[in-house]
């Protein structure tokens, strides 16, 4: 007990002690008390909290710090791939085997649609040019092996290898062999990061393949989509395809991207509530393509009279009082 | 009767460098990409637990702070989510430093596990708040993981503090 009071005194202790030219022994500087380097802290982190939300001011930060971590980061994945290899090794021939035969039977199915496609494009760019329509740019890709998800398990992205150094920028979009995965969100020298579409953040204009009715799909977590806003009464069928509508100038037209497996249509609410799940591997590891970016929209036109200047339709127009 | 501390051995001081070393293992053992495999404890926050018990005036706020960040960086997650979470983390268990040793290892991992959970569910309500989607409760299934190592870290991280045997019977300790 003895000693306990003994430190309790040297606690209450100030260091007021320190005369000039008397530094106080090293056991009496504590620094400012817990709580204030609490309050400080908390504070800090509260600031970059906001400062990274909301104004997205910290992605320098973020970029260099990443840099210098990238050969650390590297020395990391060394179990992970090692472990990747020997389930490699030990994969069974017949499975192997089961899958070749797959490839092949795929290819010889669109060989058809592939032998065609030139033919196709050369009579699209004529029959455009016919129309007068602008020319559909081929858009080029870049092939990329998606390295592992992020290990945020608040959101679902995950990392390609490749980055600013193979000039992928943010925006672009991925795909894999059946359709959309998701969107190049954040660029690193050498890796890169990918919004998946069924992130909570993610959302996507596409319209349903059968009747070209449009929409925005959003990600609703757990793997799922929802297409939203869409009135209770909407034109959607369960088994319906959805394509990218290419209206956001991001994703190229036509591309696919997820199926309606539920429709919800509850007369209490105006919208139906419709879940679709996506087409492609969006939760699978393997190969994808960095679509290369699409060209600008053209400007859209100002010599237009604003909404807000418009007379809603359908309402009266209020006569002024003289 | 005032309980004993369970190891009861005087232990040497602690070197600064193994401290540092620790810790930076800790956030290369949290750098290795396991997706969303449930379970897999947070290092950091476990060693940064562990000296903040064992060593409050060594390892504080301060170095909680810093390695936040670079969870952040490396989590590819919100800026400050991991660094409002440490630092929480680290003040309390430096408040619990005084009172948790004299308990039995697996005492103090029961008393840890609370410490463990609140950082995680402070990184949900941050992450929460701003709009992202619940991670499912396997992921606090790490935190109970975290304290089940409690024990096995403990004997770990204080091998080189541990006295050598010593046959001289004419030393005082």
């Amino acid at each position: 007990m003895g000693l306990h009071r003994v430190s309790i005194f040297l606690e209450s202790t100030p260091a007021l002690m320190s005369v000039v030219g008397h530094a106080p022994p090293p056991f009496f500087k504590r620094g400012p008390a817990p709580l204030v380097r609490l309050a400080f802290f908390v504070s800090l982190s509260l600031i970059l909290l906001v400062a990274d939300l909301r104004f997205h001011t910290l992605e320098w930060a973020r970029l260099g710090v990443a840099t210098v971590a990238w050969p650390l980061q590297r020395i990391t994945w060394m179990p992970i791939d090692a472990a990747g290899d020997v389930g490699g090794y030990l994969a069974r021939q017949s499975t192997l085997l089961k899958e070749n035969e797959e490839l092949r039977r795929r290819q010889l199915g669109t060989a058809n649609l592939l032998l065609r496609q030139q033919h196709l494009e050369q009579e699209n760019v004529r029959l455009r040019a016919l129309l007068d329509m602008r020319a559909r740019l081929p858009v080029e890709g870049r092939i990329a092996e998606i390295l592992y998800a992020a290990r945020d398990p608040f959101s679902r992205r995950v990392i390609i290898d490749k980055g600013i150094q193979h000039g992928i920028s943010a925006g672009q979009a991925v795909v894999d062999d059946v359709g959309i995965i998701g969107q190049v969100v954040r660029v690193f020298p050498l890796t890169a990061e990918v919004l998946l579409l069924t992130d909570k953040d993610q959302a996507i204009p596409v319209e349903v393949q059968r009747n070209g009715l449009r929409a925005i799909l959003a990600g609703a977590g757990a793997g799922m989509m929802e297409l939203r806003f869409l009135a209770a009464n909407a034109e959607v069928q369960v088994g319906d395809i959805l394509v990218t509508s290419g209206l956001d100038g991001v994703y190229l037209p036509g591309l696919p991207v997820a199926k309606v497996v539920k429709i919800d249509r509850d007369s209490a609410y105006s919208f139906a509530r419709i879940t679709c799940a996506p087409l492609a591997g969006v939760e699978r590891h393997g190969l994808a393509l960095v679509l290369g970016g699409r060209i600008a929209l053209p400007p859209q036109p100002d010599d237009m009279p604003s909404i807000a200047e418009q007379p809603a339709r359908g309402k009266r127009v209020k006569k002024k009082a003289h | 009767m005032q309980p004993t501390h369970a190891s009861r051995r005087i232990l040497l001081p602690v070197r600064n460098w193994f401290i540092v070393l620790t810790l930076f293992l800790a956030l290369l053992l949290n750098l290795i990409p396991f997706g969303r495999l449930p379970g897999i404890p947070d290092w950091v926050a476990l060693v940064l637990a562990f000296w903040c018990v064992h060593q409050p005036l060594k390892v504080g706020m301060a170095a909680a702070f810093v390695l936040g960040l670079a969870m952040d960086v490396a989590d590819a997650s919100l800026m400050g989510q991991h660094a409002l979470a440490y630092v929480l983390l680290a003040f309390a268990a430096a408040g619990l430093s005084r009172r948790v040793l004299w308990f039995p290892l697996s005492q103090q991992a029961l008393q840890l596990l609370p410490l463990f959970l609140g950082m995680q569910l402070v990184m949900m309500a941050t992450r929460m708040l701003s709009g992202a989607e619940f991670p499912g409760v396997l992921w606090f299934l790490s935190s109970f993981t975290a304290a089940l190592l409690w024990h096995p870290v403990t004997y770990l991280l204080l091998i080189p503090q541990f006295r050598p045997e010593d046959k001289d019977v004419h030393r005082p300790i």
